[in-house]
């Protein structure tokens, strides 16, 4: 059975007395361990199809099921256990909690798991070893670079092994070189890990790590290739 | 866990976290100084009243109302029984009233003559100044009253009286003593005597208005007289305090009121501000119910930590307060308030001190709720763009 299943959806915004449609005719499936681009110009609904796979969202027609659950049938309080246990997401602004450390930043999910304190301790420094930033574990955000901050938003996406982790234009604020460093990371944990990684993106730098790359226009897959063997 | 992160993040805020917390402190210790006062009056006005004129209670001779001057002249009657034996006994004494004129410095003043036993030890009245010597009238007289008829110890002035037939009759009364008090009720317009001498000059003999009693809890009913206990002697002056207290309560409330303000504000602000924190905990598997608890929480965080901050500079403050006194100067008395002196002394008993910090948690934990209703709205796309949901 897929990891993730897309069937006929559509979602429809409301715009005054109108409606935009930011994605249609949407049939997808991903299978665990995928590492997955979704790539297409500015507006061609790349973030709006991760909010709906993270249950951050809710298509206006058709199936989506995420680890056998149909998103549009969860309350809120199942979708937030949904995100909580088995997704992990990763910003292009990186949305680190600002007052915390790096590794309070990185326990956070945990603490929302209900783990207790010697695993979480375990969990956040393995995660950060992941991204290399065990020398960081006492900074805040503000004293990071960008890409330090990435991959703490990275090690914040791990750090409770999801089963998949949704990035939205991850290395979008980063330069070449951290970009590259972000990727490898990310790479090296799907394929160790097995995590699945979806990520929407339209840098070309990011295109030669995919294992597949979905092609978004218009709201619509307009191709789907699996690249690199797969 | 909803504890630990609101703690992290009100300490994250630094500056502004320390300046709620010490504009809700200040609260906290305006409320507590301020009923600190009234109560530390009430007590202290009470227990002078209690001292100088009504023991543990009183039997008023059926007739009498203090606020009707004309019932005077009728509102007395023999002892009853009982009330004798308790007088003998030591644990009351008899109070005979009648209305007189005196002529300080050729005036008229009509005052009321109170008769009471020189030799009486159950209120603080200096009644042993009353025995009657080399067949004077010695009376004695509260220095307000005095200051106020500009008469002084030793002066003699004329006193003009009706005993019980109507009949007219003068005589020079000797002012023996000037004594001191907070207690109006036994100061203003009234001059004391001796009671068998005031007995006999109204013919009177064994006669009262007011049987004062040792015992709060003796309440039996007698024929032609009216218990009255300490709740209803006192009254005035609880009704009075209570409306100073009400009246203070307006500078108060202004002061929780902006403190409140500070919290409501600072929600508000960090509501907006935060909203992509709220998205990315949304997104990380918070649920909205937790949000609203973690931003309360940080409400109410504030009044906690502003008890310790409060505490810090409060408690010395206070107890300074409760050791020196608020000096009102030497006019306090002539404000017309029973229990002034030259000072006023606070009590803080535990009851204001908890019931303060009810009162603020209580209030802040609505004002820090309220703001928090916009995030069950909330959703977690907008709130990651950084937009509210309308």
């Amino acid at each position: 059975m897929a990891h993730i299943r897309i069937n006929k959806m559509l979602k429809d915004y409301p715009i005054g007395r109108g409606k935009f449609t930011a994605l249609k005719s949407i049939d997808l499936e991903f299978e665990k361990g995928e590492f997955t681009g979704i790539v297409g110009p500015s507006g061609s609904g790349k973030t709006t199809l991760l909010n709906i796979i993270g249950s951050l969202d809710v298509q206006t027609e058709g199936l989506v099921e995420v680890m056998g659950n149909e998103i549009k049938t969860l309350s809120a309080k199942q979708s937030s256990r949904l995100r909580s246990e088995h997704i992990g997401f990763i910003f292009q602004t990186y949305n680190l909690l600002p007052v915390y450390t790096v590794y309070e930043n990185v326990e956070f999910p945990l603490i929302l798991l209900g783990m207790s304190a010697p695993e979480r301790k375990k969990a956040v420094l393995d995660a950060l070893e992941w991204v290399g930033l065990t020398d960081k574990i006492k900074s805040r955000p503000a004293q990071l670079s960008g890409g330090e901050c990435q991959r703490v938003a990275i090690a914040r996406a791990i750090v409770k092994k999801p089963d998949i982790v949704l990035a939205d234009e991850p290395t979008a604020n980063l330069d070449a070189e951290n970009s590259h460093h972000i990727l490898k990371t990310m790479r090296k944990i799907n394929e160790e890990l097995g995590t699945t990684f979806i990520f929407s993106t339209h840098d070309a730098k990011v295109i030669s790590y995919l294992k597949r790359k979905i092609t978004l226009l218009d709201g619509k897959v307009s191709n789907d290739e699996v690249i690199n063997g797969g | 866990m909803i504890l630990k992160l609101a703690t992290k993040n009100i300490l994250g805020a630094g500056f502004r976290t320390w300046l709620n917390i010490f504009i809700l402190s200040l609260s906290y210790f305006a409320i507590i100084a301020l009923q600190g006062f009234f109560v530390g009056w009430q007590d202290d006005a009470s227990r002078e009243m209690k001292n100088w004129d009504f023991a543990g209670g009183q039997y008023w001779q059926e007739s009498y109302d203090p606020y009707d001057p004309f019932t005077l002249e009728d509102s007395h009657a023999a002892i009853p029984e009982d009330l004798q034996k308790m007088i003998v006994e030591g644990n009351a004494i008899s109070i005979l009233l009648s209305p007189a004129t005196i002529y300080p410095e050729g005036r008229m003043r009509n005052i009321v003559l109170k008769g009471i036993d020189p030799n009486q030890c159950l209120i603080d009245l200096p009644t042993k100044h009353l025995i009657d010597t080399d067949g004077e009238i010695n009376c004695i007289i509260g220095s307000g009253f005095a200051d106020n008829l500009n008469i002084k110890e030793g002066d003699y002035i004329v006193l003009r009286w009706r005993d019980k037939n109507g009949t007219y009759d003068a005589r020079d009364i000797k002012i023996a003593h000037v004594f001191s008090t907070t207690v109006l009720t036994v100061e203003s317009n009234q001059i004391w005597m001796s009671l068998q001498t005031l007995q006999e000059m109204l013919d009177l003999p064994n006669e009262a208005t007011i049987i004062t009693i040792k015992d709060e809890m003796f309440n039996k009913e007698i024929s032609g007289w009216e218990h009255k206990d300490l709740d209803f002697l006192l009254i005035d002056l609880t009704n009075m305090i209570q409306a100073k207290t009400m009246g203070s309560s307006i500078m108060y409330a202004i002061l929780l009121f902006l403190a409140m303000i500070a919290i409501f504000d600072t929600q508000i602000l960090a509501i907006f501000r935060r909203r992509k924190e709220m998205g990315t905990m949304m997104a990380m598997g918070m649920t909205r119910s937790k949000i609203i608890q973690l931003f309360t929480l940080e409400g109410v965080l504030h009044a906690i930590m502003a008890i310790f901050m409060g505490a810090i500079y409060g408690i010395p403050l206070l107890r300074h307060f409760e050791k020196v006194g608020m000096q009102l100067g030497t006019d306090a008395k002539e404000w017309g308030l029973s229990g002034l002196d030259d000072a006023l002394y606070p009590v803080y008993g535990w009851k204001l001190v908890v019931g303060t910090i009810i009162l603020v948690l209580i209030t802040t934990t609505i004002v820090s709720f309220l703001p928090t209703r916009k995030i069950a709205k909330l959703k977690p796309t907008d709130a990651l763009r950084g937009k509210m949901t309308r």
